[in-house]
């Protein structure tokens, strides 16, 4: 039996562990608690879906870290966290790509500026890097834009789907005993006899140990608890997702040379079979600036004509906008508070996906510094995700599949070949959608070109016919006969 | 390894291009001609389009119905129409690779007619800003939702676009029950009849903002409102929970593309000639996927002449060949346009083209002089009746038997 609940009161008996934000550090956290089967865990999440912050819009990739500033935290969770999210996602069948990354240089500066990123990587554990002069540079990048010098190629960096990782964590930690409350924003966080009590807007939640994963908002709650360590600026990041069509046009993660600033403008296949321009890097200070502007697209539009202008000449099929949890500091802002028996997990940036799997582990070692005694550990039961990749065969690809249940040949969403039978699973899975843009992320139904010109009505038809089926009842759905 | 099936003709799309050519076809008696269609039903854009003015004069009727009839008629001039099946790629010179529940299949035609329609470019390819909410529709996602899902679409609608698609979709927010904002472009003025525009600005009170854009989306979760601007600065906004961007079409070029088609990049649609055959020998191409987009009826013309042009293909190589297996498939000479014409379909010509062309201007001619030359000579002067932007001319090819084949591009200009 699995617990995941939209509405209701919460129950009433205190949790060991209550992981605050179920993005993609969250639904980690929880999942690495679930190998626990004695501890009683609840992921506690605002909105009304996992990985509907942060995590939902970042440019999907999988880092080596040879970029990160040497001996740092991040330095060694994101290279641990590649190698586990590596592992992890091939078991679970989250699409990933190693397609590689090359820095471009694009004036002499940049050019003098290789060698010694070269340098960084090898102190950061990754060797495999290489300098190429600009024919071998145009040889592996034919479409690149007139004037680059010269790039450090970078093998190991990868693209990965951050939709699934964060599913397949939440789906694994509800499948062995985690409660997710969604729509369960929590508004007030007070200690009480040793319990944590968190007044949210299903009512209080109680919990021994309290992990604050609340990105953007992790600040807040941070000073909830008496602490003053950092303050989250939300960094606007605008993405432009260009069609199918511009997938040939690039090999390679295109990224600039770093300044100050960020890691600057990318361009990037993406393993949904896109190219991908951005991000915007803007401070702000309203957390839920996430819409794009002209004036940002514009200057992407810009920066992509530069590095592959055959990209501009396609056309556009997804435009967004996300928040990164920029703290002021150069590290991520991890810390226990053992007398509090509180974690927090603040200032977690763009690595966090490819750092989820080791800040997941870092952090039940934390807790194990709060006092708790997690009892024995099992070897979670594998998930199988449902694959929204292009390397790897999709339903519609899978004769087998398609004969042993005709609706996986029953195209519904053309622009990505999207089956009735993967529709029908996604809204029937343990942690179903609770809105279009949910089954999107799911199955990339309507995720295409035409945006629903051609399947829009008929998926939301699909959509409120299987939200009716599933929540007869109540709010909680209930999902037995599974191990 | 996929099973490969033997067919005459394949027809990719069951729209009033698709199903003409595969009933023209079928009664000529091409052998097995197959209609694929991805959708559910037959029909294509026109099964969503609840509203009249589709037929002839003589015999008006409603989308839907010439649908159904179309679809009918292919079926009984003995065409098989399978629907949910899906054409994924090439297999092949002729071979398609295909998708349905049934399975996988590689079907090899002596003859492949592309028929894939067009769509509406929706809000992302418009680079509209803003924030990501529910509400936002294309007309067609607008024209199932309401017409053939019955799905309540909201209580306010903003639609963004003023031709005759806008003022449809207009129509369908009203009857699902919601109230019309406004009606916003960026151009001067609507391209619709005068009397419907009138009608919607005076009897149902919605008004026509002209020379604005919609600058930015906004709300979270569900659509607030939109913020408009025009083009002096001033900028207000719309609260709506709904809003439609209309018309843009765009031609469903996937196949084409994967084929490596020639494409027109005026049209961004095949590139074909006068016997409407594309740059893939033994591969047709007609409807709105040449031009995005036309009437149906001028989709259906089309289709007559695709069957009459895969049936000459087909006798010149001969039985059980493929079509362009024997003699040369003809290159044709560009057609080249002069501003203010945006396209014309066909888009090449050949000495032996009959069929009329189709042209788009960008701005209004009023009975303009079309000139058409070729390496300076002029091989045909024609006055044509006038045509407002986003309006349609037609140009004979009674000139094309002038054309050099071998000569320079034929230049196309509106005096």
């Amino acid at each position: 039996m699995t617990v995941v609940t939209t509405e209701g009161p919460l129950p009433p008996q205190p949790y060991d562990v209550a992981v605050v934000g179920a993005g993609v550090v969250g639904s980690a956290i929880a999942r690495a608690l679930a190998r626990h089967p004695r501890l009683r865990v609840a992921l506690v999440e605002a909105q009304d879906d996992v990985g509907q912050g942060t995590s939902k819009a970042n440019t999907a990739i999988l880092h080596t870290g040879f970029d990160a500033v040497p001996g740092s935290l991040e330095a060694r969770l994101v290279r641990e966290g590649a190698r586990l999210l590596t592992a992890y996602a091939a078991e679970s069948g989250i699409p990933v790509e190693r397609v590689g990354a090359l820095l471009v240089a694009w004036d002499e500066e940049q050019l003098a500026a290789l060698p010694r990123l070269a340098r960084k990587a090898v102190r950061n554990d990754c060797h495999d890097t290489r300098l190429l002069g600009p024919a071998e540079l145009y040889a592996r990048e034919p479409h690149l834009g007139p004037g680059a010098l010269g790039a450090l190629h970078v093998p190991g960096e990868s693209v990965v789907c951050p939709w699934t990782t964060t599913l397949a964590y939440a789906t694994q930690a509800v499948r062995n005993g985690v409660h997710l409350h969604l729509e369960c924003r929590v508004e007030q966080a007070t200690r009480r006899d040793g319990v944590h009590e968190l007044t949210t807007t299903r009512g209080t939640l109680r919990a021994h140990r309290l992990v604050n994963a609340a990105g953007l908002h992790a600040d807040t709650l941070d000073r909830q608890l008496g602490h003053d360590d950092f303050t989250v600026t939300p960094r606007r990041g605008q993405l432009l997702v260009y069609d199918k069509f511009a997938r040939p046009l690039v090999r390679h993660i295109l990224l600039p040379v770093p300044t100050a600033l960020g890691k600057g403008v990318l361009v990037a296949p993406t393993v949904h079979g896109n190219v991908l321009l951005g991000p915007t890097a803007e401070d702000l200070d309203d957390k839920r600036a996430t819409g794009s502007t002209a004036d940002g697209l514009a200057a992407l539009r810009e920066q992509g004509r530069r590095v592959l202008p055959a990209l501009l000449d396609e056309e556009v099929t997804a435009v967004y906008a996300g928040l990164r949890a920029a703290t002021g500091h150069e590290d991520y802002r991890v810390r226990a508070h053992p007398g509090q028996g509180y974690v927090t997990v603040g200032g977690i940036r763009s690595t966090g996906l490819t750092a989820s799997p080791a800040l997941a582990e870092h952090v039940l070692a934390l807790l194990r510094e709060t006092g708790l005694d997690p009892g024995p550990a099992r070897d979670l039961e594998p998930v199988r995700m449902p694959n929204l990749g292009e390397a790897f065969p999709r339903p519609y690809q899978r004769a087998d599949l398609i004969a042993a249940d005709p609706s996986y040949g029953t195209l519904v969403c053309h622009c990505e070949r999207v089956s009735l039978g993967e529709i029908r699973d996604a809204l029937a899975g343990p942690v179903p959608p609770r809105s279009l843009d949910g089954l999107r992320r799911r199955t990339r139904a309507r995720a295409g070109r035409c945006q629903g010109f051609h399947c829009g009505a008929a998926v939301r038809a699909l959509f409120e016919e299987g939200r009716r089926d599933g929540s007869a009842g109540s709010g909680a759905t209930v999902e037995g006969g599974r191990a | 390894m996929t099973a490969v099936r033997q067919v005459d003709v394949l027809v990719v799309g069951a729209g009033p291009a698709g199903l003409t050519a595969a009933a023209t076809l079928a009664a000529r008696g091409a052998g097995r001609v197959e209609v694929l269609e991805r959708e559910r039903t037959p029909g294509g854009v026109p099964r969503t389009c609840a509203h009249g003015g589709f037929g002839s004069w003589r015999r008006p009727l409603t989308g839907p119905r010439l649908a159904r009839e179309l679809a009918d008629a292919a079926v009984r001039a003995g065409a098989a129409v399978r629907t949910g099946v899906t054409a994924l790629d090439w297999a092949g010179p002729l071979d398609l690779a295909t998708v349905g529940p049934q399975g996988p299949e590689i079907l090899r035609a002596r003859a492949v007619v592309l028929a894939t329609g067009a769509r509406e470019r929706p809000r992302a390819a418009r680079l509209v800003p803003g924030t990501r909410p529910a509400g936002v529709y294309t007309t067609g996602e607008l024209q199932q939702a309401v017409h053939l899902y019955r799905q309540p679409i909201g209580t306010r609608a903003v639609i963004v676009g003023a031709e005759d698609v806008s003022y449809a979709a207009a129509d369908t927010v009203r009857r699902a029950g919601a109230e019309v904002v406004a009606l916003v472009t960026d151009l001067p003025a609507h391209r619709t009849a005068p009397a419907r525009a009138l009608d919607t600005r005076l009897r149902r009170g919605v008004p026509l903002l002209t020379g604005t854009v919609v600058a930015e989306l906004l709300g979270h979760g569900r659509l607030s409102g939109v913020r408009i601007r025009h083009h002096d600065g001033r900028a207000a906004v719309l609260p709506c929970d709904t809003v439609v961007f209309t018309g843009d079409f765009v031609p469903e070029q996937e196949l084409a593309r994967l084929g490596g088609l020639t494409l027109d990049p005026r049209t961004r649609g095949p590139a074909v000639d006068g016997a409407l055959r594309t740059s893939r020998p033994g591969v047709f191409a007609a409807g709105n996927l040449l031009h995005a987009v036309e009437r149906a009826a001028t989709a259906a013309r089309e289709g007559t002449l695709a069957a009459a042009a895969v049936t000459a293909a087909l006798a010149a190589a001969g039985a059980g060949a493929a079509a362009g297996s024997g003699a040369a498939w003809p290159e044709g000479v560009p057609l080249i346009l002069d501003p203010p014409l945006r396209w014309i379909t066909p888009s090449r010509v050949t000495p032996a083209d009959t069929l009329p062309y189709t042209l788009r201007t960008a701005s209004r001619l009023t009975r303009p002089l079309l000139e058409i030359t070729q390496d300076d000579r002029v091989l045909h002067r024609e006055r044509v009746r006038g045509a407002a932007a986003g309006r349609s001319l037609t140009l004979t090819a009674r000139w094309a038997h002038r054309v050099d084949a071998k000569g320079g591009p034929v230049r196309v200009t509106a005096r």
